[in-house]
Formats: C-alpha cells, structure tokens, sequence
C-alpha cells in the first residue's frame, strides 16, 4: 500500500479518535484483531535475537511465503519481555532493504566502477591471492631463530555482528594461515 | 558482566558512569528503572545529560577522562569513614596481604619505572611470603605494609577539594554520590556499577575500571545479587566474539596466545599456569593445560598427538611486547608493510580514530576483502571524495553478507547467556552467511595447497577443517566432543560423544573442545542449551529475577559471578532476601555457586575469588602494566598542564603511534581549547553503516551534529542550528551546532572549560549526513588493550562559511 504522510497522518489520527472511542466503552478488540490478521495471519513464527546492543533483544519474526512481514518483541523473553528500541523496531525494514547487497562485487585496481561476478569466481580469486601472499611473505623463524610461523602482511578485523560458530572457524582459520594482524570491534 | 540484565534491577544504588545506558541498551533501562521503582538511587554520572540522567535520580557532570580522579575520591571518601563492608574486605579481598618492601609510589610512579622503555618492571609489586611460600597476612588490617593500609594511604591525596578542582564536579555533587553509594558497604544492601565505552576508550581505561573493582570489593558488591561489575557491552555479539576471541592476542577462552619465547608446549604450560601454595585456594587457571591441549585437539584433530605436541609447534607466535592491534595495524599500512586482508561486517574507515590516516592506510593495499551488507565508507573507500580511483591500486571485493534473521547460530549478550537465533528467511540475492563464506575458502585455500607447493602447508592442511558450513555441527565442536570413549563420573561416553562440562576436559589429547568456557552447554543429556526457552525457578531464585532453564550462560550456567562472596563463611547468605546461593542440608541452593566445595568455615571450601591465583578480590592488582592501584592521569590531550595529584601528567606508559599524520596538541594548548568526546546513539550504529540505509533510522537522526554548551555557543557567535568546522590537531569535520544546557562549562583550576560532544555514525556514503567524527580523534590508547582514547580529545569550534560534506 502507498502512504502519504498525510493519510499517515490521517490514519494516526483516526488511531488516537479511536482510542479515545474505548474509553467510553467500545470494545476495540474484534477490530484490531482483525487488523493484526491483515499482516500476519497464517504467517510462521520464528524467534530470533536483535543483532545490535547486547541486550540481545528476542525478536518474533513473521514468516509468510518466504518472506518476512512483520517482525516483533518476543514477549515471552524474560529481559527485553516484548520492548525494543528504535533500531530493534526498524529490523524489519533493515532486513527488506532496498540498500542491501545481493551480488559479489568486484572493483578492479585502479578502476571506477564495481563489477558483479558469481561466487566461483571470486572465491577461487581470493583464495589465490591469499596463498600468493602468504607463500611471498610467510616468516618461519624470527631474528633469533625462534620458530614463529607469521603471516605479518595479511590482516583480518571483524567482527561482532558474527555468531559464536562463525567465530570460532575464523579464529582457527586465520591461525592456521599465521595471521597476528587481528582485531574486531572489542577494541573501539 | 558479573552479573546479568535482569539483575539489575536488585541494586539499592546503581551508579552509571561512563555510559548512556537509557540511549544505547535502552532496555537495559527498564531494569534500572524496575529498581528505581523499588527505591534504589540512581545516579548519572558523565560530561553530558542525557535520557539516561533524565531518568536517573540526579545527574553529575564532570570532565572527560577524570574518573580515576572521581573514583579515588570515593575510595578516599569511604575509607575515611569506614563505609566499607569489614568482613568482605578481611575475608574475600586482598586487603589483608603483606606487599613486599621493594614496592613503592612517589610523584606518580610507581617503583620499576624505566623512562627509556616506558613500562614497568612489575617484580617489586608483589606479597611478602612466609617459609611455605603462603602470602602473609594481618587480618587486623593495621600492618603499616598491608594492602588495606597502602591503598588508603595512595588515596589519601584524593581530597574532596583536589577532586573537584580537576573534575569540575562541585563538593556538593561528590558528596551527594559518595554518600549514596558508600551506602550499600553493609551486608543487605548491594550497589551495581554500570560502564561502557566511556570508561574503556581512555589511556587509562583499565585503571578506570580497577577503580570501581576496588570500591565494589570494599562495599562487599561483588557476588551479591543487585551488585557486579558490569560492562554493557556494545555491540551484537561482542561478548561472543572476544569469548572466540577475534582478538590477535588471545586464542579462545582467554588464553594467552603463544610467544616466540615459548617454543613448546611445555614452555607454554610453564609460562601460564598459576601455582599456589593455599590449600584453599581454587587457583582455577591451574587447569589451563587442560583447556589449551582440548583447543588444539579441535584444531587439528588426529594430527594432534602427544608425540606432535598436539600441533602446538604449527601455531604462529608472537613477538613479546608486540602489539598487532588496529593501532599499530593501521600504521603498519600506511608506511606499506601489510599487503591484504579481510574486514568482516566493520566499518574502521568511519570507526578507528584519525581516520583520514586509516583511509590513506587502506590505499596501500594490493587487495582487500570486505563482506557486508551494505556499501560502506570502508568498502568504497577506493572512490572516496578527493580521491581519484584511477590513482588507488587497491583490488577490492564485497561479498554479499546475510543478516540476523537469515542464519542460525548463537550470540551470547552482556550478561554471558548463550542465545541461539533461527532463520526466519533466506539472504536476498546471492547472499551468504560469514560461515558459509569462511568455510568455503578455507577450503579453497586447502585445494590450492594440495595440489601445488607452498609456505608451511602443514597447519592449513592438517587442520580439522568442516566440509560446509552447520552452525550445530560447529556448536558441537565448540562445546567439545571425546576422541576416545571414556568414563566419567561413573558414567561412560563413547567417541564422538559431547563432553558434559569443562571439568571433564583433560591434556591427555582424549577431548577436543574449542572453547573451554562453552563447555557443558551442548550435551548428550539435554541438547542444545542455547535454545532453552524454559522460564521454570524456584522461589529463591525468583527472588532475584534469575532464570536457570532460560538457555545457557557461562561459565556452567553460573548467573553472578563469584557467588561464593556473597554468603559468609557459614554459607549464609549476607542478605538473606536476596540471597544468590545458600548453603542448606549439606549443598548449595539457588545460583550455581562457584566451584561446589562446602563453605570455607568447614576448613574444605575455597577462597570464593577462584580465577585469582590466591582466591581473594585483588584490591592490590599486579596484574596491570601500569600499576597495582589506579592512578589520576590526564587524556594525551588535555586542556591542563597539571594536575593536583603528582607531578606525572599522563599515563607514563600509554600507548601511541608515531607518524606525519599523528599530530597531537599540546597540554593546554592554546590552538585547541575545548574537549571533545564521542558517542554513539538509539537510532544509529556503530560506524552507521547499517543504520543509515535503514530510511526510517536515518530519518530520525539524519545528520552529524554537535552538542555544545549555550555559554560556548555565545562566545564563538554560534546559534543552534548553524553549520559550524570542528577542527584537531589532526583534521577537521563539518557539522551542525546543536546548542544545548545538556552540555555544562565546567570550572577546572579556577577557570572555565568547554567540553563539546558528537557522534560517529555519520559517513559519506550517504549523502548529505557529514563525514567521518574521528578524522579527530587520536592514535593513542590505554597500555594494557591498545584500546584508543576515544572519549577525550581536543578541538577548536568556529562557524562555518561553507559546507562541502553536510547537505542544507
């Protein structure tokens, strides 16, 4: 539905008129039920945890044909117990976001633009560079000889928006490379 | 946090400082307003007044980056009149220990100071020992070399009048807090302390938090319900990400990582595993053999043999003393040294502090991979305004990342509760997860190195290494599995098994577990402990708002920390009604006590502070590199030449680049008069990546603002509402004044100081909203975490002619 800010407006309006209607004695409920079927009826409920502050707000999300219509404060979660803040109450609109990015994109050295290209092609790209570096730079010993097995020259930061168990694979993964260039948003 | 959200609501005095809990965990706030409706204090304490002191019982201005100076005085202020809690402190703390006699303080100094190096030797900071190697101890608490004496005698210089001077906080404004908080020194009241950012980004944030450790142990806050220490911590899943540790200095569970100085396994268990000598000491880290040899069973799987020391030759060292943090990372790009790299869902074009420094460093990359879900002024840094990208080298990819709602897994939040999140739907386009993407080139990197030559193959091919990406099957692998079958407690495991707790992990190579503190929360009994959604207690526990079948949270499930401090020797609680455990017919009830030894008064318990080496709450801390007591420094910018305290004016050992582009104003200088500090806000994150292509977010909060004072507003002929440059040592950001008494002049030495704010979320990839805050801050950060100084800078305002970065 296309919304002006004027029949928002109007809308809210007619809201609070409403709201005043029950207090003096009208039974509101059969009326917004219905309206709360318009959006979610039949829609599958799916708990999930607001990806901001780590308050780490439960979220309802509502689920209808693939997609995402509604999502909600998880009234039964003892902490946030149904609240959300701004950003919690925008994550449907964070979600089915029009800014998103949906391709890999590439930008050539030295070039203007950003390229799309399927996942094979940029996987296998960053693999190469990733062990042509490492296979230029690797540093086995220290000055003192001391074995250190150190990839110096190649970095990784971030990040807190990753899960326990992507976390925990990245870690290992860039040990294992010798990566000690690595930070994410603990420390700013 | 010691303590978890919900508990906050238990305090009878709750003291915000150094966060804006209302507007950045805002539901935090309904917690803190839960006890304010049953008649706790709450007091704000920051440079600005915001929603959180709006709600708070009162709110305190004072100076950026001078908490120590606050918090001593209050250290001062309770010792002085005996506000604190003298069966805590002689039992549980350290207050009662001998400190050796080569330990001393003089102007600022502590003993072992070497200008040349600017760090301590830290051997003269340590305990006098008996025969036995025992600490001695004078539990009458007069000895004149005890830790009780010692730490009021550094405090003593904390007086009301040398507090205010250098805070800008009124005698009358201290005292109000001092006397509100002091309050909870007695068994049946508890006090909570809540900080963020605003404690941490400083060059003495550590020392900052030491502070409040010290008066929560010398109140008796610490384990009891409505008390702790408790860091709000900021992002998603931060608490999560330092447990699995995308940190460089660290592996996970907060192990070291190894130095080139311990080249076998054995040097490592050498060099960090803690003896003592009490009987009665839990000395928990003896353990960490345990837990390392675990790890690195998860690592590498059936290469992990005794004979191969587990694989632990394969890992990389570090060099002692070196710092790979964004520090010293980003300065190493700028001079050319580090050739790519990956940045995961982080904005530090936007988020690091001098950053027109880091989007010059970002030039120097041959390549450079970036997954997130947005374009950001990271990932475009390439075409920024000014640059030409015909002039950057840089090869650069952005992968398409999925959000919250488009994977399962599990984050775990301040209060260290482990939380798993399902997929509602599927990533839009070709989007993926991290995991999918990380497993699937680490894979390709495996291929590479089978089938051609290459630098040590040996870690990356003999790692244990998933297929594809399953965030259950990592779960599994995190909360560990046992290579052999095994018996333990009289009952038997079989291969493959889930290990039930991390008192069951061993160094013999018969368990793998990638996370120690994780243990016991996927098990063969009861599943997947994150997905607990079971609101079950019993009244005791419901007492005080704790929820034990509600998911999982380490360490065992334990809700408060070092909850063996909140009863008496006995086992009885100190405050009965709002008792965490009890000691009852032969166990403990209510929380899961810290270790399950009886109490210490049956001569078989254990000291409750079981991470310490000795047991006891470290009021003396030789643990820190600058000093076992915090100390009063200034910010590396500050608008003083000198301070009340000693000679000393900063931090002598604080960490800084050095470089063109790092200029740092003078102290006092004339150029840069006014404080800057930074934050963050409700409808914005972070470096503002996400939120600002949020239309509804982005609507609310449209543009890069400064809060300034209606006194300083006038006197640079500025109203509310004008474009104004705020301009550094390092650089200058076009903004709009918002004038405003949230901000107060504050009086320091006898003159007036202006302290200005702004948030950091705005960048140029979205039109019109400003550009980068921390084009202003500096490279500079505290010695223990390189964490960079954030929070207190100095800069000039003037009115701006024209704009070229914020639209009209």
């Amino acid at each position: 539905m296309k919304m002006s800010r004027r029949d928002f407006l109007k809308a809210t309006s007619a809201g609070i008129a409403c709201f005043g209607l029950a207090q003096l004695g009208f039974d509101l409920e059969p009326l917004r039920a219905y309206g709360a079927r318009l959006k979610i009826s039949g829609a599958k409920e799916v708990v999930s945890v607001c990806p901001f502050c780590s308050v780490s707000c439960h979220v309802v999300a509502h689920v209808k044909d693939g997609r995402l219509v509604n999502v909600e404060g998880d009234p039964d979660y003892p902490i946030n117990e149904g609240a959300l803040c701004a950003k919690g109450a925008a994550i449907l609109s964070l979600t089915n976001n029009p800014h998103r990015v949906t391709k890999p994109l590439y930008r050539a050295p030295f070039g203007d633009t950003w390229e799309e290209k399927d996942w094979e092609w940029v996987l296998d790209r960053i693999a190469r560079r990733v062990k042509d570096l490492r296979d230029r730079d690797f540093l086995p010993t220290n000055g003192r000889g001391q074995r250190v097995n150190r990839l110096e020259s190649l970095f990784s930061l971030g990040t807190s928006h990753m899960d326990n168990e992507e976390c925990a694979l990245v870690h290992q993964a860039m040990r294992m490379l010798g990566v000690v260039h690595m930070d994410h948003q603990a420390r700013i | 946090m010691t303590n978890h959200w919900i508990d906050i609501k238990n305090a009878d005095a709750i003291l915000i400082m150094g966060s804006n809990a209302a507007e950045h965990h805002p539901i935090s706030f309904k917690w803190v307003l839960e006890a304010k409706s049953r008649g706790a204090v709450v007091m704000h304490v920051d440079p600005k007044f915001s929603r959180t002191s709006a709600r708070s019982t009162f709110h305190v201005p004072l100076r950026s980056g001078t908490d120590i100076a606050f918090l001593g005085g209050m250290i001062h202020h309770i010792l002085e009149n005996g506000n604190y809690f003298k069966d805590y402190v002689v039992h549980y703390t350290n207050a009662s220990f001998i400190v050796s006699d080569s330990y001393g303080f003089r102007n600022g100094l502590f003993s072992g100071y070497d200008p040349r190096t600017s760090s301590y030797d830290r051997s003269s900071w340590s305990f006098a020992v008996d025969a036995q190697g025992r600490v001695r101890r004078d539990p009458s608490l007069r000895h004149p070399r005890c830790v009780f004496q010692l730490l009021r005698e550094h405090y003593t210089r904390y007086s009301l009048e040398k507090v205010a001077d250098i805070t800008g906080v009124s005698r009358e404004n201290l005292l109000r807090v001092y006397e509100a908080y002091a309050a909870t020194g007695v068994p049946d009241r508890a006090g909570t302390i809540l900080y963020a950012l605003g404690w941490t980004q400083h060059t003495v944030g550590v020392q900052n938090i030491r502070a409040a450790a010290i008066i929560q142990l010398l109140l008796g806050n610490i384990g009891m319900a409505g008390g702790g220490i408790n860091a709000l911590r900021g992002e998603p899943n931060v608490q999560g990400s330092t447990d699995h540790t995308l940190l460089y200095h660290l592996v996970p569970g907060y192990m070291s990582m190894p130095l080139a100085d311990w080249q076998t396994l054995e040097d490592y268990n050498r060099a960090n595993t803690p003896a003592s000598s009490d009987p009665q000491s839990a000395n928990w880290w003896r353990n960490k053999p345990k837990y390392l040899v675990s790890l690195l069973k998860g690592w590498f799987g059936e290469h992990a043999t005794r004979e191969s020391d587990f694989g632990y030759s394969m890992l990389p060292k570090l060099e002692r003393g070196e710092d790979y943090s964004y520090l010293y990372l980003f300065d190493r790009m700028y001079q050319g040294l580090i050739r790519g790299g990956f940045i995961f869902g982080l904005n530090p074009a936007n988020s690091v502090p001098n950053s027109n420094k880091v989007r010059k460093a970002l030039d120097n990359l041959d390549w450079l991979v970036t997954m997130d879900v947005h374009h950001t002024e990271t990932t475009d840094n390439w075409h920024r305004p000014g640059v030409d990208p015909a002039a950057v080298k840089t090869e650069v990819f952005l992968l398409p990342s999925a959000h919250r709602l488009e994977k399962e897994g599990s984050v775990t939040n301040s209060g260290r509760w482990l939380l798993w999140h399902y997929a509602a739907v599927k990533p839009p386009g070709r989007a993926r997860s991290f995991g999918e993407m990380i497993v699937d080139l680490g894979n390709r990197v495996r291929k590479l190195y089978r089938s051609e030559p290459g630098a040590y193959p040996d870690p990356i091919l003999k790692a244990s290494w998933p297929e594809g990406y399953d965030a259950d099957e990592v779960a599994r692998r995190i909360n560990g599995v046992f290579t052999s079958d095994k018996v333990v407690n009289g009952r038997r495991y079989r291969k493959g098994n889930l290990v039930p707790g991390f008192g069951a992990l061993s160094d013999d190579g018969s368990t793998s577990c990638l996370n120690w503190l994780y243990c016991g929360s996927y098990t063969q009994e009861e599943g997947n402990k994150a997905k607990r959604r079971d609101p079950r207690q019993t009244p005791m526990q419901a007492a005080i708002g704790l929820y034990p079948n509600w998911a999982w949270c380490w360490p065992l499930n334990r809700r408060i920390l070092y909850n063996r401090a909140s009863v008496d020797p006995q086992g009885r609680p100190f405050h009965p009604s709002k008792a965490v455990i009890a000691w009852e017919e032969g166990s403990w009830v209510g929380d899961v006590p810290d270790g399950g030894w009886p109490p210490l008064s049956s001569g078989k318990g254990k000291h409750p502070f079981i991470m310490t080496v000795h047991g006891f709450g470290q009021l003396f801390g030789p643990g820190r590199v600058d000093g076992p007591f915090p100390e009063h420094y200034e910010p590396v910018e500050t608008p003083v030449n000198r301070h009340p305290f000693s000679g000393r004016l900063h931090n002598p050992c604080y960490k800084a680049v050095t470089g063109d582009l790092d200029r740092l104003a003078a102290p006092a200088d004339s150029r840069y008069p006014i404080v800057l500090t930074t934050y963050n806000m409700t409808e914005h994150w972070c470096g503002g990546g996400e939120t600002r292509n949020v239309p509804n977010l982005l609507e609310a909060e449209p543009q890069l603002y400064v809060e300034m004072s209606p006194e300083l507003a006038e006197e640079k002929g500025i109203r509310n509402g004008d474009p104004v440059i705020v301009e550094s040592a390092r650089g200058r950001v076009e903004a709009i004044a918002m004038v405003t008494v949230r901000m107060r002049p504050l009086r320091i030495q006898g003159r007036i100081v202006h302290e200005i704010g702004m948030p950091f979320c705005f960048g140029w990839t979205t039109p019109g909203c400003g550009d980068a805050t921390n084009r202003l801050t500096p490279s500079v950060g505290d010695p223990n975490t390189s964490i960079p100084e954030f929070k207190a800078c100095l800069v000039d305002v003037r009115k701006a002619d024209r704009l070229e970065e914020l639209a009209r």
